[in-house]
């Protein structure tokens, strides 16, 4: 029980993971990502390393729109930055990956951080709107991307893909498991340490009460800057790493049905925390996946469910962010809460 | 005044020099100036709707009055953004809680000391060296003002859970970890009980005596503002109708006729 943990300095009382039974569950799902690929197969790896890389844009998408309270449906946008700078540097200049990823991040974090000047003006819907024209604009660029010399895709040759020289060959799934899952991680320490320094308490006092934060002297346009910069560096890592692990990329995988569909994952997982936001993007991956598994085991009595599954998809989509905003507005991260709660004074249930 | 006893007047600390506001046809400050003298308990008290919020919005940079001025140690801070007024070293309350809701008390009075920190998004993320010693360095002044205020019990509670008159307590609380050098509170104890006005009366005097700093005090409860602050200042349609020691203006007839004397009557 947390009742019973005392706290002798103020450094361990301000740790990441003060009670022992967290601590215990890190462990278990550390063991679980370290065990998980030497069983799985490609259809599951591929599965768990595109949660890993939705994971990642969900965490930083969350940055802005859970933490920082500033609506954007421009994630997809910065998504395809991410994606298309790491692709023309591995396909044009033959950059390798550990070169095109960090570097993709940072200049995906600049463009973010211009997209977000309307913020200095804009709230809420007309926020919104403006982040749907940087969406827009960015999918029109590549869409008429003979400039930048891209054609209908962009294929990045696999030479490109090793780091410090050493080369991902054999299972790619297999080996860029290592790589998403060691990003994700590194991810959600970043963001986690974050939440509990200066910086990100600026971004979450500019949610709760924005007159209150320029009062106790936070900068309101330089923290909003900021956090549009941060939240686009993890899209630009994520869309980065989508390019070098799928080989080829094209715009149509990042339009604004994108962007909605990192929202959903953030408002279903829970807005406002790092582990709503893995949720969300396990739940949102998995459950199409779900959908056509099932689909193909019922073919065999039900001859056309095939033709309805793109609809049944959608369908469980829409339905599932409605039941969510209906039954438990704040994500699948408060439920787990409720069974932690229910369990912490199990079988004393008063 | 200040200078009771016929004592030399010390240099004000903040100067109000002919500020007024308005809004549209509304004009809520007309040509206010007075003093605000180092380490004083100033009051303004004045009935609803005399501009009182008004004023400390000014100085808090959230309004924008068209005319005068208000130096505060010797700089006029008029047009300056709140944050670089906060960053002068000028904290406020509010009269509507104003705190950030979803946070835990700690939290809201961390970010108390915000402009005294330095750790940006890149170091806060790698918690390590600076960062991490900051944090804690910072966490140990924001448990002194934890324990002054006696919130030990609630200091990890979230905010939107606490009673009125404890949300009223954190948020001078988080004024209070910017360790400022004025302070400016509106309306600090209404909607209180008596206890609590007490206790939060006796907060404020603690302050005052113990850390010197000057607080600008907006007060409904006579009372109050009689025994705690040196000086008074009493608005009314955002004039200024009187400025003095508690004694002088409970004696001013224009106070009385405005404002004492209908309370009496009630
Ligand atoms: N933001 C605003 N917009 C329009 N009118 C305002 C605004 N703030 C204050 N006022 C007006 O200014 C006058 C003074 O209000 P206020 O300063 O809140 O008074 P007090 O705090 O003394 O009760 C009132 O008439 C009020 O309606
Ligand atoms: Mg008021």
């Amino acid at each position: 029980m947390q009742s019973g943990t005392f706290h002798t300095n103020y450094a361990s009382d301000m740790a990441l993971r003060p009670y022992w039974p967290q601590r215990i569950r890190i462990v278990l799902v550390i063991v679980l990502v370290l065990a998980f690929p030497w069983f799985a197969d490609r259809y599951w790896l591929n599965l768990a390393n595109t949660i890993g890389i939705a994971a990642i844009a969900a965490i930083g998408l969350n940055i802005l729109v859970g933490y920082t309270g500033q609506i954007s449906i421009g994630h997809g946008g910065f998504l395809a930055v991410g994606a298309f700078s790491a692709g023309l540097l591995a396909a044009r200049l033959n950059m390798p990956m550990w070169i095109t990823v960090p570097v993709a991040s940072l200049f995906t974090a600049g463009v973010g951080a211009i997209f977000g000047l309307p913020s200095a003006r804009l709230k809420g819907l007309y926020l919104a709107i403006a982040t749907l024209a940087a969406q827009e604009i960015i999918i029109w660029v590549l869409n008429h991307g003979k400039l930048l010399g891209i054609g209908e895709s962009l294929a990045l040759s696999r030479e490109t893909t090793n780091i410090f020289g050493i080369p991902m060959i054999g299972n790619t799934d297999f080996s860029f498991y290592w790589v998403i899952m060691g990003s994700l991680v590194l991810t959600v320490i970043f963001v986690s340490n974050l939440f509990r320094t200066r910086a990100g308490r600026a971004f979450v006092a500019i949610r709760d009460q924005d007159i209150a934060a320029q009062v106790i002297g936070v900068d309101l346009f330089t923290y909003k800057l900021l956090a549009f910069a941060t939240s686009s560096f993890f899209a630009g890592l994520a869309g980065a790493l989508t390019a070098h692990y799928r080989g080829i990329i094209s715009w149509e995988r990042f339009t604004i049905d994108t962007s909605i569909l990192y929202l959903a994952m953030i408002i279903i997982g829970g807005l406002g925390s790092v582990s709503g936001a893995i949720y969300g993007a396990i739940f949102m991956t998995l459950l199409p996946a779900i959908l056509s598994n099932l689909a193909r085991a019922l073919s065999g009595t039900v001859p056309q469910i095939n033709s309805y599954l793109p609809f049944m998809q959608q369908g469980a989509f829409g339905l599932a962010i409605i039941l969510f905003l209906i039954f438990e507005p704040e994500g699948i991260v408060k439920m787990w809460r409720n069974v932690k709660d229910y369990f912490r004074l199990w079988p004393f249930s008063y | 005044m200040a200078g009771r006893n016929g004592a030399t007047l010390p240099e004000p600390q903040m100067v109000i020099d002919g500020v007024s506001l308005s809004f549209g046809g509304v004009r809520a400050l007309s040509e206010i100036s007075f003093n605000v003298y180092p380490g004083t308990i100033q009051a303004i008290i004045g009935p609803n709707g005399a501009g009182k919020t008004s004023l400390l919005n000014c100085i808090s940079g959230l309004y924008r009055p068209q005319e005068g001025q208000i130096r505060f140690e010797g700089r006029n801070i008029i047009g300056l953004a709140p944050h670089q007024i906060a960053r002068l070293g000028i904290a406020r309350s509010f009269q509507n809680i104003e705190l950030f809701r979803h946070m835990t008390v700690v939290d809201n009075l961390m970010l108390g000391r915000h402009v005294h920190m330095h750790s940006g998004v890149l170091s806060g993320g790698l918690y390590w060296g600076r960062a991490q010693r900051e944090e804690i360095a910072h966490r140990e002044l924001v448990e002194q003002v934890i324990d002054l205020l006696e919130i030990q019990a609630i200091r990890k509670k979230t905010v939107g859970a606490l009673s009125y008159g404890l949300q009223k307590r954190v948020e001078l609380g988080r004024a209070l970890a910017m360790s400022p050098r004025l302070l400016l509170l509106d309306e600090p104890m209404a909607g209180m009980n008596s206890e609590e006005k007490e206790d939060m009366a006796r907060f404020i005097l603690d302050i005052s005596e113990e850390q010197r700093t000057t607080i600008v005090l907006i007060e409904h409860d006579m009372g109050v503002v009689m025994d705690i602050s040196d000086n008074v200042a009493v608005l009314e349609f955002g004039l200024l109708i009187a400025y003095g020691t508690p004694d002088e203006v409970k004696a001013n007839p224009r106070v009385i006729d405005a404002y004492l004397g209908r309370e009496h009557a009630a």
